[in-house]
């Protein structure tokens, strides 16, 4: 690691060595009040890598999240993102970071082009290819039939298609998917798998949380399961089979019933 | 994963402290969020409308209470329009942070490459745009229903100067109370007392400019209304980022 290369000044993580990890945090500590939720977390995501963050509700797998996008401060621990620390970078993740959570983060009254035309130009897309951009990522989401219409009239499958339009309008290097798949049914789930998979996904660096194993499974080189505020367990996806991860699991988390 | 060796050059975030950040624009930023905020707002008349009853409303009464007393209507014609401007006013400022962070919004806001006190600038003149298009209603329906012209360019800058300074105080405030359980109750209860300065001035200066009264008694009114503005909005700029952060 010592030949490791060095990151120039305005190296994006793009540029970064492959070796070196994209999303590095080391015994993270985050309590709310006196009540630990993250207690010394360690993890690292390697250069476009796609890990599963898997865990049972209130283990903290959305703070954990908050605190990588910078919409949440640390109490202890280095957080690092493309090699920028945080809280204190926060400015040069945030322009090469996208984030999908459970909630849709569009405006209602707003038509699905205004929306990313909005995000558009609070991320700085030239101008000129502004509106070609949109009109490509809507597009890419099969939403461009619907570009004009309000998101208050879309289905929730629908407002989480625009919701990845939104996250990778600004091409990030680092996607964060915080329960993508909350409040989907069946069809718009596989829909959004087939997304994430050709459109969102390529060569980023991905940690998602879902509760979903299976699809978890299915999408990422590793899982990695959050349990008591620390990483309990990872393994990479080769290495393990689908079939057994609900028993993993459970045996990691020691939750009752996980099938 | 925990096999992997610790190296790690403290040199190089140092170095990349030096490198641009990658910031948006800051006016940019204002006029995208003011534009989206007019945008929606012009589609769904939400809080347009119910301001704009409110100070339909307020005026009846007060019309409907002073009918036969000219001169009582000549003198409460101030204080009617600002006490109509800020209840107004708070019924639309509660809401626009609200409905931010009801949606997500908010985080998707904070999660731009922009500096926070853009954001700020931006709800915020948004905000002030909505409240001057019902300052303007107020005057016109004054105008008419008490008698008393309103349309004296004085009065339209102590107008200005207050609901810029009301719009201020009032969106620092709301994103304060936007993270608090009862934060209907909360805004008006936090707004009150700091925007004391700012309401004092506005309604002494109007009332003075009202009554023809001279020139010394209307301008100190109106360059403590400015101060109060400008140092409302400094301390917005300065302590907006502690704001929201979580």
């Amino acid at each position: 690691m010592a030949a490791q290369d060095t990151p120039t000044p305005t190296a994006s993580p793009h540029a970064q060595s492959a070796s070196a990890p994209v999303i590095e945090v080391r015994g993270l500590v985050k309590t709310f009040g006196l009540y630990p939720v993250l207690r010394g977390l360690d993890l690292e995501v390697a250069h476009g890598e796609f890990v599963t963050l898997l865990g049972p509700n209130g283990s903290g797998k959305t703070t954990l999240l908050r605190i990588l996008s910078g919409l949440a401060r640390p109490t202890a621990g280095v957080v690092r993102v493309g090699g920028w620390e945080l809280p204190a970078e926060a400015t040069f993740v945030r322009a090469r970071l996208g984030v999908v959570s459970h909630l849709p983060l569009l405006y209602d009254t707003l038509t699905a082009e205004e929306n990313l035309l909005f995000f558009a130009r609070l991320y700085n897309l030239p101008k000129e290819t502004r509106r070609e951009r949109v009109a490509a990522m809507l597009e890419r989401v099969g939403l461009h039939h619907r570009a004009h219409d309000v998101v208050q009239t879309f289905s929730r499958g629908m407002q989480q298609r625009l919701a990845i339009a939104r996250a990778i309008l600004h091409d990030p290097a680092v996607l964060l998917l915080d329960e993508p798949y909350t409040g989907l049914d069946q069809d718009a789930a596989a829909l959004l798998d087939r997304l994430l998979r050709e459109v969102a996904v390529s060569g980023r660096t991905v940690l998602m949380t879902t509760h979903d194993l299976q699809r978890g499974h299915a999408l990422a080189d590793r899982v990695a399961i959050l349990s008591r505020g620390k990483i309990a367990h990872s393994a990479r996806t080769d290495t393990l089979a689908a079939a057994d991860l609900p028993a993993l699991y459970a045996d990691v988390t020691g939750a009752a019933t996980t099938r | 994963m925990s096999a992997e060796p610790k190296a790690e050059p403290r040199a190089v975030p140092r170095a990349r402290r030096a490198a641009r950040r990658p910031v948006t624009p800051y006016l940019r930023v204002v006029g995208a969020i003011a534009w989206k905020d007019l945008r929606a707002e012009i589609r769904s008349r939400e809080l347009i409308n119910s301001m704009v009853l409110f100070t339909l409303m307020t005026v009846l009464i007060f019309s409907l209470a002073l009918e036969l007393d000219k001169e009582a209507r000549q003198t409460t014609v101030a204080g009617v329009l600002w006490v109509t401007v800020i209840f107004a006013g708070i019924l639309g400022l509660g809401r626009s942070l609200a409905a931010e962070k009801d949606r997500g919004s908010l985080d998707a806001l904070l999660l731009a490459p922009i500096d926070r006190s853009a954001l700020f600038f931006g709800k915020m003149l948004g905000n002030l745009l909505f409240v001057l298009v019902v300052a303007l209603v107020l005057v016109a329906l004054l105008t008419v229903l008490f008698n008393v012209s309103l349309f004296e360019p004085r009065l339209l800058v102590v107008l200005g100067l207050g609901t810029l300074g009301f719009s201020t105080v009032g969106t620092l405030l709301s994103s304060m109370s936007v993270h608090a359980r009862a934060r209907e109750a909360m805004l008006p209860i936090l707004l009150m007392p700091v925007v004391l300065p700012v309401l004092i001035s506005a309604v002494r200066a109007s009332t003075a400019i009202l009554e023809q009264m001279p020139r010394a008694d209307w301008l100190p009114w109106i360059q403590l209304l400015a101060v109060a503005d400008v140092m409302f909005l400094v301390g917005a700029y300065v302590l907006f980022d502690y704001v929201v952060e979580e």
